[in-house]
Formats: structure tokens, sequence, C-alpha cells
């Protein structure tokens, strides 16, 4: 078809130049142009190309590993203060529990303070209330004596307040016994 | 399209449908020598130049960028770097895998851009001709197609390419009577004649349909009377719209001559045929 299109855009009586065959000049140009391309490309185009698309592989790569890093640090980090924080919780339970044990301890020591020093107490009033009633025993036994005699000395209708009035009483009883022993 | 062509052609002699000598423009310089140049020969310099231009400029920010360390890249550098990578990724690497890929990458790079550029000539204004539409970019670089893939095949099996090649495995031996012509005929003469024809039928084509499109636009709006005249808008619009399509092929164009040569390359490469 090409060539029938050819052959009719051709103008009549002119010779037909064959565009399949090449004229020296149009092989020279093109080789020309190609081997100008092709070492431009090969040895000036690619390699920057390339060397860029390293580089900008290599920067990417270079962040992502900061990055991970960063990440990595910040996990760490956080574990540790987890850790803290997990070890002054267990710290501040523990004083916690040893104050409470403490305050135990010295409630109960208290306690068994008080109970001794009760005791003590009411020994010490037991021991002053015996005295006491001793000494109030005594006191009656002398009031009672005097009471008695007192009591006798009314029954038998002499006074025997005064000393040698109960002395004779005393001395007569007693030689009316001698004199019945006499007898 | 033609034949209404010639319908005008008999109706009013002023009409001059495009022809084949749109193709040999008279020589400018250095005439009978093997460098004389024409017009065609001077658009495919300045395309190299503009080439040369606009990748060392892109070159230029790749290394400023690996210099100052910035990862990313400007509207202009990421153009480029897209432009580089159609190549060497959804070609080279797909076809040839990241080793081969790389080791093929500076002439696939260069067959690419260099197809591309001189093909678009055809539709920049001033231009208006494409630097691949007469055979020697073609021809030369099928060549190379060739040379490259005959060369990865034969560094890689040695003779056993040929052997390979020639006679596939897995094929009755009787049948090599039949298979071995075909094959030799396929892989080692239609390739490279099929890759040249084909940039070069499509870039002639299309030149010539965009010629006959606004040649037949000029006559019908300024030689043509009365109402013939209005044709002119419709052959416009065909205008535009080829030249459309001439931006589409000379792109497609380019990455169809890349990619067969990849895969010739890939083939050759390949362990079994």
């Amino acid at each position: 078809m090409i060539s029938r299109i050819l052959a009719a855009a051709a103008p009549e009586g002119a010779e037909t130049p064959n565009p399949l065959l090449p004229a020296d000049y149009d092989i020279l140009w093109s080789s020309v142009v190609f081997v100008v391309l092709l070492v431009f490309f090969w040895f000036k185009v690619l390699p920057g190309f390339k060397r860029m698309l390293d580089e900008r592989a290599q920067a990417i790569e270079g962040r992502l590993a900061d990055a991970e890093a960063a990440q990595k640090a910040a996990e760490a980090r956080t574990a540790e203060v987890e850790a803290d924080k997990a070890q002054l919780r267990a710290e501040s339970s523990s004083i916690r529990e040893d104050a409470r044990a403490e305050g135990a301890a010295i409630l109960s020591e208290l306690k068994q303070q008080a109970a001794k020093d009760a005791d003590r107490l009411s020994e010490t009033t037991k021991a002053s209330l015996l005295a006491e009633r001793d000494s109030a025993a005594n006191a009656l036994r002398g009031e009672i004596g005097a009471l008695a005699i007192e009591l006798a000395s009314r029954i038998v209708g002499e006074k025997l307040d005064d000393d040698k009035v109960a002395n004779r009483v005393v001395d007569e009883f007693i030689a009316e016994l001698e004199g019945k022993k006499a007898k | 399209m033609l034949s209404a062509l010639s319908l005008f052609k008999a109706e009013d002699g002023e009409f001059s449908p495009p022809s084949i000598f749109e193709f040999y423009p008279e020589i400018v310089a250095f005439a009978d020598t093997p460098f004389a140049i024409n017009r065609i020969m001077m658009i495919r310099l300045i395309v190299m130049v503009l080439l040369i231009v606009i990748f060392w400029l892109w070159t230029a920010k790749f290394n400023k960028a690996v210099k100052t360390g910035n990862v990313v890249p400007g509207r202009f550098q990421l153009l480029g770097e897209l432009a580089l990578n159609f190549v060497r990724k959804s070609i080279a690497h797909d076809q040839l895998g990241e080793k081969d890929g790389e080791r093929f990458l500076p002439l696939l790079t260069t067959i690419f851009f260099m197809v591309f550029g001189m093909n678009i000539t055809g539709v920049i204004p001033f231009a208006n001709i494409a630097g691949t539409s007469v055979i020697g970019i073609p021809l030369v670089l099928a060549g190379v197609a060739y040379v490259t893939f005959i060369y990865a095949g034969t560094k890689k099996h040695g003779i056993r390419f040929f052997k390979n090649s020639l006679f596939p495995s897995g094929v009755p031996k009787p049948f090599y009577i039949l298979v071995t012509p075909i094959e030799l005929l396929s892989t080692f003469i239609l390739r490279p004649v099929t890759l040249a024809l084909r940039l070069l039928m499509n870039m002639i084509a299309g030149h010539l349909l965009l010629v006959l499109c606004f040649s037949a636009t000029q006559f019908f709006f300024f030689q043509a009377d009365g109402l013939m005249s209005l044709f002119g808008v419709g052959t416009l619009l065909f205008g535009f719209a080829f030249t459309l399509f001439e931006i589409l092929v000379s792109v497609l164009q380019a990455y169809v001559f890349t990619l067969l040569t990849t895969v010739y390359i890939q083939l050759a490469l390949a362990d079994e045929h």
C-alpha cells in the first residue's frame, strides 16, 4: 500500500527515488547522531541518573533506619519508665505494709504497757487499802477495848475510870483469888 | 483519498499533491560528498543538539541532587526521572530483568529518545518532517538492534545461540527441513527489516497524510471557488486530527522500536527458544 501511495504521489515523468535505498550522507548522519547520543546517554546521562537513584534509595533507607532507631529508643525509654513505676509502686506498697505493721506493733506495745500500768496501780491500791484497813482495825480494837471496859464498869456499877480504882479492883480480885486459894 | 486527489488534480492543475520528493529536499551543503546536508539532516542534527541540551540539564539536576543530598525532586527533575524510568523500568527491567536490563540500558535509552525525538519533528512547526522519515535512521538503528541481539545471544550461549535459534528443541528432526528456513528468515532477516520498515513507513505515511491534508486545505481555501472552499474546513479538521494522531504515533513507534529490540535481546538471552 505504501509503495502505491508513493507511486501515486510521485510526479509523472520524474525519476522516482526508492525510499528504501539509503543515500550515503543519510547513513552517515544517522550514524553520527546515533553514536553521539549513545555516548552521551551511556557516559553522561545514565551514570548520573543511576547515582542519583542510588543516593536517594540510600538516603531513604538511612532515614527509615533512623526512624526505626528512634522508635526503638522511645520504646526502651517507655519500658524503663514503666519498670520504674512498677518498682516505685512496689516500694510504696511495701513501705505502707511496714508502716502498718509498725503501727500495729506500737499499738500492742502500748496496750501491754497500759495493762501493766493498770496492774501495778491496782496492786498499790490494794496494798494501801489493806494497810488502811489494818490500821482501822487496830484503832477499832483499841476503842472497842475501852468501850468494853466502860460498858463492863457500868454493868458492875463502879467507876473504873481511873487507873487507881481499876488497879484496886484488880488487886482485890487477885487477893480474892489468893484468899480462896488459902482456904 | 488518492482517487479523490487525482480528481482534483484533473479538475484543477494548480493543486500539487505531496510527492516522494518531499523526502529529498535540496542539498544545502557539502553536495556530492557523504557529508551532504539537506533539510532533514539539519533537522536531525538540531534534534540531536536539543536532546543533548535537555538531558544535560536533567543530568545537572540529578548531580545537584546527589551533591546536596536532596531526595525530593522538583517538577523538571521529576519529568526527567519519569522519562528515563519509563525506558529503564517499563521496558528494560520488565523484559530483561534488572541485571541484563542495566547492561543494555544505554542502548535502549538512546534508541527510545532518538526515535522519539526524530519522530516528533514531523508535527513540530517549521520542521514539519520526521527525521526518521528517510531510511537512514531506521536502518542504522535496526542494524544496531540486529547486531546487539546477536551479540547478546552469542556472548551468553556461544555458537549454541545459532543452533538454538535455527533448530528449536522439541521439534521432530524431519521438521527441521521446514522449520529451519522459517526460523532463519524470521529471526535473522525479517526482524531487522520489519524494525526498519515499520518505523520508516509510519513516518512517511504520516508525513504524506499531513501534507495532503494541509495542502488540500490551502487549495480549497485559496484556489477553489465558491462552495468548494467549504471542503477546506473538513481537510483542516482532518489535518488537526492527524497531527494529534502523529504525536501518538511518534511515541508509539519509539516505544515499539525499543520494546522489540528489547524483546529480541531477551529472546537471545533466554535459555530455551
